[in-house]
């Protein structure tokens, strides 16, 4: 119990994350072993003069899955665009602090967005294949940051297709149009086309809210299979679903962090009253 | 706990009644203790038709409760305290009923022991001291579940450790007792067994106090010793 928490909260590399209160041994003891992919620190972010986020600072375990709720307009969403500049198409919007990987801070580097985005990619809640063939949705993004001879290129679109769960249902219809296919496949398919040009973190926008329960389940099973490559983030309205894919939750409220810890010490006993509300749907 | 009521009224309502039927069931059964040992003590014969009776109800508390806890899970997917409730009360209703089992069994002991002569029963007061001991411990923790109240559930804990006392006495009692007289053999074993039914039921009324415990901090206590447990309650 606490005894488990005082050594690891020594260690100055341990990732900041509250772990487990309760006999939770063995997740606590890996929290302390764990290293930051981002590491966020004292993040605010203003659409204009509105304040979507409070001073956030938490960090994100590297090869995990870090999930994120809180009920709609709590800046979730928000947050998650901030980790690859997505926000920067905006003038108006605006963020402030620190989010470092590999100590590099994301908000006041000077590097081109889209090599950020190479290395930080993102997948939205509905599926936005582009209007092209399956291959090239998947080869479109690679060429724009690598020089592949055909055959290469070829692996490549297997590769990312097979590592999305979707080759087999694709392998011999790769000229098609991927608009042609459902939404599920489409989604694993923009999975696919994140992974291609192989980043390093994986953000999910509420990947499964088009989909039916079948799709969900392959992409849930996807992304256990992922996070032995990739830090995986991914923002759900589905509390269950958070419970079933993600290592670590945080709940979220008005653009505060309010709870980040253990995802079982989030769904059996959370520490906060409002954490504890929100998840028996006592909220309001 | 929350403070706040559920969003969804039916989801409350369910629990609600779900907590009401345990206490209900409780309550039966603490009944059921009274009349084994009522029955222990004057053999009557009605008394101990009764309580096997009675049983059958308790069983059927039992099946209730347990279908209305699929019910929720599978509607709800209950998460944080309410998941740490229906699991409580999923292992709770399993003790209520076993305490009911152990009352059966002292019931029909009872019948055996006087039908080998009245007198035995009335020369061991401590199997009734234990019985008091036991059904103080069971209503205490029921109460303790009912209020949610941890420092009650703690008492409980403490208690058993005066009941199995209890128990070797008696069982110190009764060895003396068929060395002296080997006739009395066969109704001194069958208040052994009535002993270690209370007993039993003495370690239910602790596990539910256990799970009161789990309930309200989150924190599993079984297996634990009681100044862990103290320890534990201390925080905050």
């Amino acid at each position: 119990m606490s005894a488990m928490e005082s050594p690891a909260a020594k260690t100055a590399s341990r990732p900041m994350i509250h772990t487990a209160t309760r006999g939770n041994g063995e997740a606590a003891v890996a929290a302390a072993d764990l290293k930051a992919k981002l590491k966020i620190r004292n993040l605010n972010f203003y659409y204009g003069g509105f304040h979507a986020i409070k001073n956030v600072t938490m960090d994100i375990p590297e090869r995990k899955v870090t999930a994120f709720i809180g009920p709609s307009g709590c800046g979730k969403s928000t947050l998650l665009r901030t980790f690859n500049r997505m926000y920067a198409l905006y003038p108006e919007q605006r963020a402030e602090g620190e989010i470092l990987m590999d100590g590099e801070n994301l908000i006041t580097t000077k590097r081109d967005p889209s090599l950020i985005r190479a290395k930080v990619g993102m997948v939205f809640q509905k599926p936005t294949p582009f209007p092209m063939s399956i291959y090239e949705n998947i080869a479109f993004g690679v060429r724009l940051f690598e020089d592949l001879s055909k055959r290469e290129m070829d692996d490549r679109v297997e590769w990312a297709l097979g590592r999305a769960a979707i080759w087999g249902e694709v392998k011999d219809k790769l000229s098609q149009s991927g608009q042609s296919l459902s939404g599920g496949q489409q989604q694993r398919l923009c999975i696919a086309r994140c992974i291609a040009i192989k980043p390093e973190v994986l953000l999910l926008d509420e990947p499964c809210s088009a989909l039916d329960p079948i799709s969900t389940a392959k992409v849930e099973e996807l992304i256990h299979e992922l996070k032995t490559d990739y830090t995986v983030v991914i923002v759900t309205h589905n509390m269950q679903q958070a419970a079933r894919v993600s290592d670590y939750t945080a709940y979220m409220y008005l653009g505060e962090l309010i709870e980040y810890d253990v995802t079982d010490t989030i769904f059996i006993k959370p520490r906060k009253a409002a954490t504890e509300d929100y998840i028996t749907g006592r909220f309001g | 706990m929350g403070n706040a009521e559920h969003i969804s009224k039916q989801f409350e309502a369910d629990l609600d009644t779900t907590r009401t039927r345990v206490l209900q069931m409780g309550g039966l059964v603490e009944a059921q203790i009274l009349a084994a040992i009522q029955a222990y003590a004057t053999g009557d014969p009605a008394l101990v038709a009764q309580v096997v009776e009675n049983d059958a109800r308790v069983n059927g508390y039992e099946v209730a409760i347990d279908g209305a806890i699929n019910h929720i899970v599978v509607k709800r997917q209950p998460a944080a305290s309410d998941l740490r409730l229906i699991m409580a009360i999923s292992k709770i209703v399993t003790d209520i009923e076993r305490i009911g089992d152990e009352a059966e069994k002292i019931a029909r002991m009872s019948k055996r022991i006087h039908e080998q002569g009245a007198h035995h029963a009335q020369r061991f007061p401590a199997v009734r001291h234990a019985a008091e001991i036991a059904v103080k411990m069971l209503r205490q923790s029921l109460d303790a579940f009912a209020r949610l109240d941890v420092n009650s559930a703690a008492e409980v804990l403490k208690e058993d450790t005066a009941i199995d006392d209890e128990f070797r006495s008696v069982l110190r009692q009764l060895i003396t007792y068929m060395m002296e007289d080997p006739r009395t053999i066969s109704a001194s074993l069958d208040t052994v067994w009535v002993a270690k039914a209370i007993e039993r039921i003495g370690d239910h009324a602790k596990n539910i106090a256990e799970q009161v415990i789990y309930i309200v901090r989150g924190t599993d206590v079984r297996h634990t010793s009681f100044a862990d447990v103290e320890r534990e309650l201390s925080k905050e």
